[in-house]
């Protein structure tokens, strides 16, 4: 099976940093950045009472569809789309092919500005996805995967 | 693909049920949905035609309880079981850590079941996944119905590897626990292998 994807302590910090300054400096209400498999991540901004597991679930079917239309017309990918509401609107960026950033807004901010935030930020993800891919396992951290026993699976399923 | 964080203390993994239309794969996942405690799962999402037909997934977020401190989470998704959504299946087998085939046992659906057990080979390859490595549970389901084929004879046509199989009826609920836990504990078997 393919390897898992591992966010370590340290890059989540910063991403949740990097996530926290582009909500501050869109003038956003939440952002959000998913795994193209469809888990979170890491959020920033308003995410009380928003189904944070959902959402990620939502956006990896939507950009995983995009792609597919995408390709049908010989294009590689939609790198971003922005769907306009009545009050909210939502920007989704790929980010280095393995995430997406989602942005929530209102009135209060622009597409416009969104989108000069959006760019600098997906940068910097890009530069911290990547060192992420090259991160070796800190001496002493294991897997919680590696050293757990039969008993411990079994236990999952006793209740 | 399983997901590690370290910050959340998190591990989610992706199961997708898969299986030609109307064999039940939502009805699985309704079940499961109605006999979970409030706090262990999500909310449930369906993306279905007017009709109640799947059209894209549906999705159920389920918490099992800590192993080593790190909350163990199983996201299930089901398939669009219509021939024609073939594109979408595609798409929902992307990163999936553990398949559970649900097959439709009545005697009309066989070759249904059987198109479907190999477009599930086909498109597992085309993410780069061999359906004889990935963790995988074979699910009879319609039990329940009158003059369905023998258990022996479905074992004999779906399951020639002799992978876990369990006789179900999604709609009275027999079987549905036993094919996710199955299904769940060999993801975390795996996971734990890849791991050391």
């Amino acid at each position: 099976m393919s390897a898992a994807l591992v966010i370590y302590e340290e890059e989540a910090r910063r991403l949740s940093g990097i996530c926290e300054r582009l909500t501050r400096d869109a003038s956003a209400k939440v952002v959000f950045l998913v795994d193209k498999n469809g888990q979170l991540i890491t959020s920033a901004g308003q995410s009380q009472g928003v189904d944070t597991t959902s959402l990620a679930s939502l956006t990896a079917g939507n950009v995983a569809a995009m792609g597919g239309l995408a390709k049908l017309i010989g294009e590689e990918e939609f790198p971003s789309q922005f769907h306009e509401g009545e009050n909210e609107s939502l920007h989704m960026t790929i980010v280095a092919r393995k995430a997406v950033l989602v942005v929530v807004f209102d009135a209060r901010t622009s597409l416009g500005l969104v989108r000069l935030r959006v760019k600098k930020a997906a940068e910097e993800i890009s530069r911290e996805l990547e060192q992420l891919a090259k991160h070796q396992t800190p001496p002493g951290t294991r897997s919680p995967l590696a050293e757990i026993t039969d008993e411990e699976i079994d236990n999952l399923f006793s209740a | 693909m399983s997901f590690i964080n370290y910050s959340s203390r998190e591990i989610n993994c992706k199961i997708v049920y898969y299986g030609p239309g109307l064999c039940g794969k939502t009805t699985n996942l309704q079940y499961v949905y109605a006999r979970t405690s409030p706090e262990a799962k999500g909310k449930m999402i369906s993306l279905a035609t007017e009709t109640e037909r799947t059209l894209f997934f549906d999705f159920l977020p389920l918490s099992l309880g800590e192993i080593r401190g790190f909350k163990t989470r199983f996201h299930l998704y089901t398939v669009p079981g219509q021939v024609f959504y073939d594109a979408s299946r595609k798409l929902i087998l992307k990163g999936v850590d553990g398949v559970v085939f649900v097959a439709d046992s009545q005697l009309e659906r066989m070759e249904a079941n059987l198109e479907s057990v190999e477009n599930l080979r086909v498109n597992l390859a085309e993410q780069g996944y061999d359906l004889d490595r990935v963790p995988y549970v074979v699910q009879y389901n319609k039990r329940d119905l009158p003059g369905v084929v023998p258990v022996e004879e479905l074992h004999r046509l779906l399951n020639p590897r002799g992978v876990l199989e369990f006789p179900a009826s999604a709609r009275t609920g027999a079987g549905v626990f036993d094919t996710l836990k199955a299904v769940a504990k060999l993801v975390l078997v795996d996971l734990k292998r890849g791991a050391q």
